[in-house]
């Protein structure tokens, strides 16, 4: 019976592993080595700005280990959601690093890149057409709004790598990229049925995160057949149990048995998971259903203005106790200020009190919002339409702020404890996803462009 | 000068003291981490929260669901969501419980509170689930 052995290096790319484990998991018989570089979790700043999320030095550090051992050993190495967001910028950037190794370890090989980055006119083209759908919950897309926005990336599914493998190319890197394509389009490729190479990619993208006890991120290995596959961590001191291995397919998900993938959705109801050893889990019965229409996923990136923030402490129990009152007053005074001295009415900028001892972590969300401690940590938080306009408005608030009356007090008194001089820093632009839509699509191929270079 | 401890020790009723200790003991058994070895919250995707409550054993997830106090009516209130847009489900072959919800300011939004969404589950590590 063909069998697939699929080595995830580690959970993401910047975050590394030990490259002991990574020689040993490709000794052992590897097909591929497979490694995911991007999420949307650290938020909107990384898509919109088309800055990579690095370190570089990391990022070449786990590279070279990846290519020199996928050389050695003649298999493929697949980076998917190059440079944390996959846009064109963030693509480039990982280019950047591959072609250097190349150059300075003589290495000779043939380079894929497929860009997922969509055009704005294109998009918006296919908005027209109907084609571009939302998901629930979803922020509001029109003509406009796509037009106004940054950066829109498609998420590709297994069949733009599929493509690339075909082609020959040993290494593989991608714009946006489904985490589990990743590791299923190989598997797929060589006649691995998709319900098991797709739940063997949920369980391998993470890296090292489905083992009982993850002291450090590391390589993680899944060996996939007809009927299942047997997920066995190559780092000697890690091992998995049913439980890590079934607990993991809960997380960063919605829906604890519904995976859904461009094509299909992968159903794991059913699936059981057994110990085969005291470290090797073998997972069976899980279930792949055809999407009636292929879809790739939409994500996008808008401009939401300029920021600039104080960080100052409050110590003095008389303003604690009337810290909510306190606030609505000063923020009453500044509106006029701002409104006076830089013709600035409430609606062009944001102003927000951030109470850490308060609601600082929660929000709206916090259900026991009044102050408990004896201090209040307190962020002064300004979004304006340019930088210089809430590096304008900043100081109007803190130092407003630092002396705003209360009745207990007579005189002059001084409410903020800040811990820099000067309080505060620019955060430069603010970004905010401004979509979760997806494309119907007649083939999967057609939103990504994919280049092949001979390094 | 005396210290607290030259105080003789009956003047504090220490037997009152034994009962109340014991009561609040019992009281803080009821918090809803005691009974379990994970409650965590995350983001799944940037528009929807997901929190994953882990049991520590068989006996613990029976005495929190026969509790009747998690539940989708619950999470509705604490985190002001519609009840028709939570999604529970009562794993218990994993002795977990597993919630999604929209999230009410999308992930790094201008008024976001928490990119990752790792700290909304605070909240629920001790909400009294059993009476």
């Amino acid at each position: 019976m063909k069998t697939i052995k699929a080595v995830a290096a580690t959970g993401n790319l910047s975050s590394g592993f030990r490259e002991e484990t990574l020689v040993r998991a490709v000794q052992q018989g590897a097909h591929f080595i497979g490694c995911d570089a991007g999420t949307t979790d650290s938020g909107p700043y990384y898509l919109g700005s088309g800055n990579p999320r690095g370190p570089r030095e990391g990022t070449k550090r786990n590279l070279r280990i990846m290519i020199r051992e996928g050389l050695k050993a003649g298999i493929p190495v697949i980076v998917g959601s190059a440079g944390h967001a996959g846009g064109t910028p963030h693509l480039n950037w990982t280019l950047g690093i591959v072609r250097e190794l190349a150059r300075e370890n003589a290495w000779h090989f043939k380079l894929a890149s497929i860009d997922s980055e969509v055009p704005k006119d294109r998009l918006a083209e296919e908005f027209q057409r109907g084609r571009i759908t939302p998901l629930c919950p979803a922020p509001e897309l029109n003509d406009n709004s796509i037009r106004q926005a940054e950066r829109f990336v498609a998420m590709m599914g297994i069949e733009p790598i599929q493509e690339a493998l075909k082609s020959s190319a040993q290494v593989v890197v991608t714009g946006r990229c489904s985490d589990v394509a990743i590791y299923a389009a190989l598997p797929v490729m060589q006649g691995i049925p998709k319900h098991v190479a797709f739940h063997a990619g949920k369980i391998l993208e993470c890296g090292s995160a489905a083992v009982a006890q993850r002291y450090y991120p590391d390589c993680m290995a899944a060996e996939l057949d007809q009927d299942g596959f047997t997920i066995d961590p190559p780092n000697p001191d890690f091992r998995c149990t049913p439980q890590s291995v079934s607990a993991h397919t809960l997380y960063e998900n919605s829906d604890p048995y519904r995976l859904i993938e461009s094509g299909g959705t992968v159903d794991t109801a059913d699936a059981q998971y057994e110990a085969i050893s005291d470290r090797a889990v073998r997972v069976n019965g899980s279930r792949f259903i055809p999407a009636e229409k292929y879809t790739v996923k939409i994500e996008g990136a808008a401009m939401a203005g300029y920021r600039s923030i104080v960080v100052a402490g409050i110590r003095d129990p008389l303003i604690l106790r009337q810290l909510g009152k306190f606030l609505d007053g000063l923020r009453a005074v500044v509106e006029r200020k701002i409104e006076d001295s830089l013709k600035l009415s409430r609606s062009a900028y944001n102003l927000q009190f951030r109470v850490y001892g308060s609601n600082g972590s929660l929000g709206q969300l916090e259900p026991s919002s009044q102050v408990e401690g004896h201090e209040v940590g307190l962020i002064i938080d300004v979004v304006a339409r340019s930088q210089s306009e809430a590096a304008d408005i900043l100081p109007i608030v803190w130092h407003t702020g630092l002396h705003h009356p209360i009745p207990e007090q007579e005189g002059l008194i001084s409410n903020f404890a800040f811990p820099f001089s000067p309080p505060g820093a620019d955060m430069g632009p603010v970004y905010q996803f401004c979509a979760n839509h997806v494309w119907h699509l007649d083939d999967p191929c057609e939103p990504f462009r994919t280049t092949f270079e001979n390094l | 000068m005396y210290g607290t401890w030259m105080i003789p020790a009956s003047r504090f009723a220490p037997h009152l003291k034994i009962c109340e200790l014991v009561e609040k003991t019992k009281r803080r058994m009821h918090e809803l981490w005691q009974f379990t070895k994970l409650i965590r919250s995350k983001n799944a995707g940037p528009f929807e929260l997901t929190f994953d409550i882990m049991f520590k054993d068989q006996d613990s997830f029976r005495k929190v669901m026969a509790g009747g106090k998690l539940s989708p009516e619950l999470i509705a209130q604490l985190y002001k969501t519609d009840l028709h847009q939570i999604r529970f489900f009562v794993i218990e072959s994993l002795l977990t419980v597993k919630i999604s919800i929209p999230r009410p300011v999308f992930s790094g939004d201008v008024g976001d509170t928490d990119v990752y969404g790792g700290q909304f589950h605070g909240p629920l590590i001790r909400l009294q689930v059993v009476d």
